[in-house]
């Protein structure tokens, strides 16, 4: 196995404190920042790193650093995003429970690389037994010295704040952030402007997830030529996957990109294996937004190569062939998961999460759900599922923000590679129903447990 | 319910509402407002009623509108009473594929109510939610800050029953959840 660099410590007893942190080498990145570097020369070193935003869309996060505007007595700021709510993906809960130092360390070696005093961590309101932890972090941190005026004779003052979400999925999205943590509704702003110009407050910020913050520790600590030399091609470093649904082992991994799908879903190290030894049916790779694929075209490529997890392997093909890696969410579905109801799940999901202000996305999703729940009930037509295409064509492209898209694709992807699925629903209701439906669910809950 | 009926939180929960506020620049007071409204519903049986809002947005000099226009927008902010146990279990597809739909349908008959309902005593309510971040151990469910996961019929079942005489609400936070300066 390759070297980890965020869950390396995972294990040691007590790491979550800072005593155990501090010992395993915790905030040695502060330090040799603060003593030895320049901010840009930070900036530098996450460019140079290949980094890229691990909350689902994948910008380099280096770039994205250098393009925040830096007007004189303007005050900047780093929010993270600690939202996680994209389905299938729990990682960076699992960071910030387990090894919370090491999110508020890449915190502030960040805000010095960006030279914002002040920083928050927004963090979905569900998780407040999450906050609880992260709060405990932050004022161990400031007791010994990280934080507050002056850290560590450096000069550069920096201040943590945790604020909750209160359970909106949209809030995630970067702008509807910054509008609820000013106390709003999470409503999507249109951008241009972007955050880097007129962020938090009308200043400049730059948002960030918490794996891609946390991952600015080991980079600083070994350079950034040394990150970029982990991975494959442009996609450098290592990734956590959250994995999820009808595999043996469930759980998040941190695995070098460039890893083989078939070894991570096999392997014994990892996820183990389809439970029950069954053939596995479908996966979607990425977190719900992203292209669900068959087992065939998420083990090989369409032209035969096997399917690599890294942002360009699992995008090769396109939307007819492949798919995303998102945010890592990795979902797994045995043969007999219905593909139907899963997507059910999933536009009920994207239903209640719109926020209402554009139209194609408030009464496309509206219109989706209730069109997959009759087919579920056995009363779909064959024309019902032309509509439902024609629903997430119209939706795609045409909104505010990228919600839209991530309620179309699913439902894109779904019909692309199992029509005779929903088909069969159409013709053959009652036998459907039966079999991967109620049945399905049942059977799994009083098998397993 | 007119938007002057207003009342206090205790001494003790206005201070921390105050030492919360000062986490946020001058003049950017309202960014408090997710906070505050969690402390209020935690201190207020877990709901927020009109006078509870507006005590809230009197505290932060805002009007009253701009607290009910954000307390509708958020799924974990309840307009209306809820039972001393709020039961919030994901249906989501992790845990869909996970037998969520059983676990429903198992408190449902425990219970005797349906999703969205509060049982006749008051003690409990349900409600199915979307993914609550925890799909790698489904099926799952939260009462109040408190996962449960990894869910079976057993565990299901001792849960209700170690919740049915509680006399206090199942809060999201308390007054210890956040760091105070
Ligand atoms: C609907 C929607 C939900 C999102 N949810 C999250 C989330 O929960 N966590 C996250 O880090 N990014 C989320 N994003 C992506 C953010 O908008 C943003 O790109 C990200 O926080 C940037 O950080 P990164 O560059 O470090 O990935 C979401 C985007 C959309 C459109
Ligand atoms: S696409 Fe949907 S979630 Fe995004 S701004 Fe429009 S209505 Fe809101
Ligand atoms: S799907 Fe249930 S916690 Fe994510």
């Amino acid at each position: 196995m390759q070297r980890k660099l965020l869950l390396e410590h995972i294990d040691v007893p007590g790491i979550q404190s800072y005593d155990v942190y501090r010992s395993k080498g915790g905030y040695a990145s502060v330090e040799k920042a603060l003593k030895t570097m320049t901010p840009d020369a930070v900036v530098e070193e996450v460019k140079k790193s290949g980094l890229r935003g691990r909350g689902g869309a994948g910008f380099p996060t280096g770039m994205k650093w250098s393009f925040l505007a830096k007007p004189e007595g303007v005050p900047r700021y780093l929010v993270c995003n600690a939202d996680e709510s994209e389905p299938g993906t729990f990682k960076d809960r699992y960071l910030m429970q387990h090894i919370p130092h090491l999110l508020i360390e890449g915190m502030i070696t960040s805000s010095f690389a960006l030279g914002a005093k002040t920083s928050y961590i927004y963090v979905r309101g569900e998780f407040f037994y999450i906050i609880r932890i992260l709060e405990k972090a932050i004022a161990e941190a400031y007791k010994n010295g990280w934080l507050g005026k002056n850290i560590q004779g450096s000069g550069f003052d920096h201040d943590i704040y945790v604020h909750p979400g209160a359970g909106a999925y949209i809030c995630g999205e970067e702008t509807a952030l910054l509008e609820s943590l000013e106390g709003k509704r999470g409503n999507p702003r249109i951008k241009p402007p972007f955050p880097a110009v007129k962020g938090l407050y009308d200043c400049p910020t730059v948002v960030n997830n918490v794996e891609t913050i946390s991952a600015v520790v080991p980079i600083v600590n070994n350079g950034g030529e040394a990150y970029a030399a982990i991975g494959i091609g442009k996609s450098t470093g290592n990734k956590l996957i959250s994995a999820s649904g009808h595999i043996k082992k469930p759980g998040v991994y941190e695995i070098e990109m460039g890893l083989t799908v078939e070894e991570f879903i096999y392997s014994d190290a990892l996820c183990g294996g389809i439970l029950n030894d069954k053939k596995l049916k479908a996966v979607v790779a990425g977190g719900s937004s992203v292209p669900i694929l068959p087992a065939e075209l998420i083990l090989k490529t369409a032209s035969g190569e096997p399917r690599l997890m890294s942002y360009e392997s699992l995008a090769d093909g396109g939307f007819a062939t492949g798919t995303m890696l998102g945010s890592g969410g990795f979902i797994v579905m045995d043969e007999s998961a219905s593909i139907v109801h899963n997507l059910y799940t999933f536009t009920r999901f994207y239903h209640h999460e719109s926020c209402g202000q554009c139209s194609p996305c408030r009464e496309g999703t509206s219109w989706m759900e209730k069109i997959l729940h009759k087919i579920l009930e056995g009363h779909g037509t064959i024309s019902d599922i032309d509509l439902l295409w024609d629903i997430q064509r119209k939706i795609e492209g045409n909104t505010i923000c990228p919600l839209g898209d991530a309620a179309a694709w699913p439902v894109a992807s779904a019909i692309r590679h199992f029509r005779p699925e929903f088909e069969a629903y159409v013709n053959n209701p009652k036998q459907q129903l039966e079999v991967s439906y109620y049945d399905h669910c049942r059977n799994l809950a009083s098998a397993e447990v | 319910m007119s938007e002057t009926e207003t009342i206090k939180f205790s001494a003790e929960t206005e201070a921390l509402m105050q030492n919360i506020i000062g986490r946020y620049p001058e003049g950017r007071h309202k960014s408090a407002l997710l906070p505050l409204l969690h402390i209020a519903q935690a201190d207020s049986n877990g709901w927020l009623s009109v006078p509870v809002m507006n005590r809230v947005a009197e505290i932060l000099n805002i009007k009253p509108i701009e607290v009910y226009e954000v307390a509708s927008f958020y799924s974990m902010f309840h307009l209306e009473p809820v039972g001393n146990c709020l039961i919030e279990v994901c249906r989501t597809s992790s845990c869909w594929l996970r037998g969520a739909n059983d676990i429903v349908a198992h408190i449902e008959k425990r219970l005797g109510i349906k999703d969205g309902e509060t049982s006749a005593d008051g003690k409990f309510t349900l409600r199915t939610v979307e993914c609550l971040g925890s799909c790698g151990t489904a099926p799952m469910l939260q009462i109040g800050e408190q996962y449960h996961e990894n869910l079976t019929m057993e565990k299901v079942d001792q849960l209700l029953e170690e919740n049915r005489n509680t006399t206090k609400h199942s809060t999201y936070l308390d007054h210890t959840t956040f760091r105070t300066v």
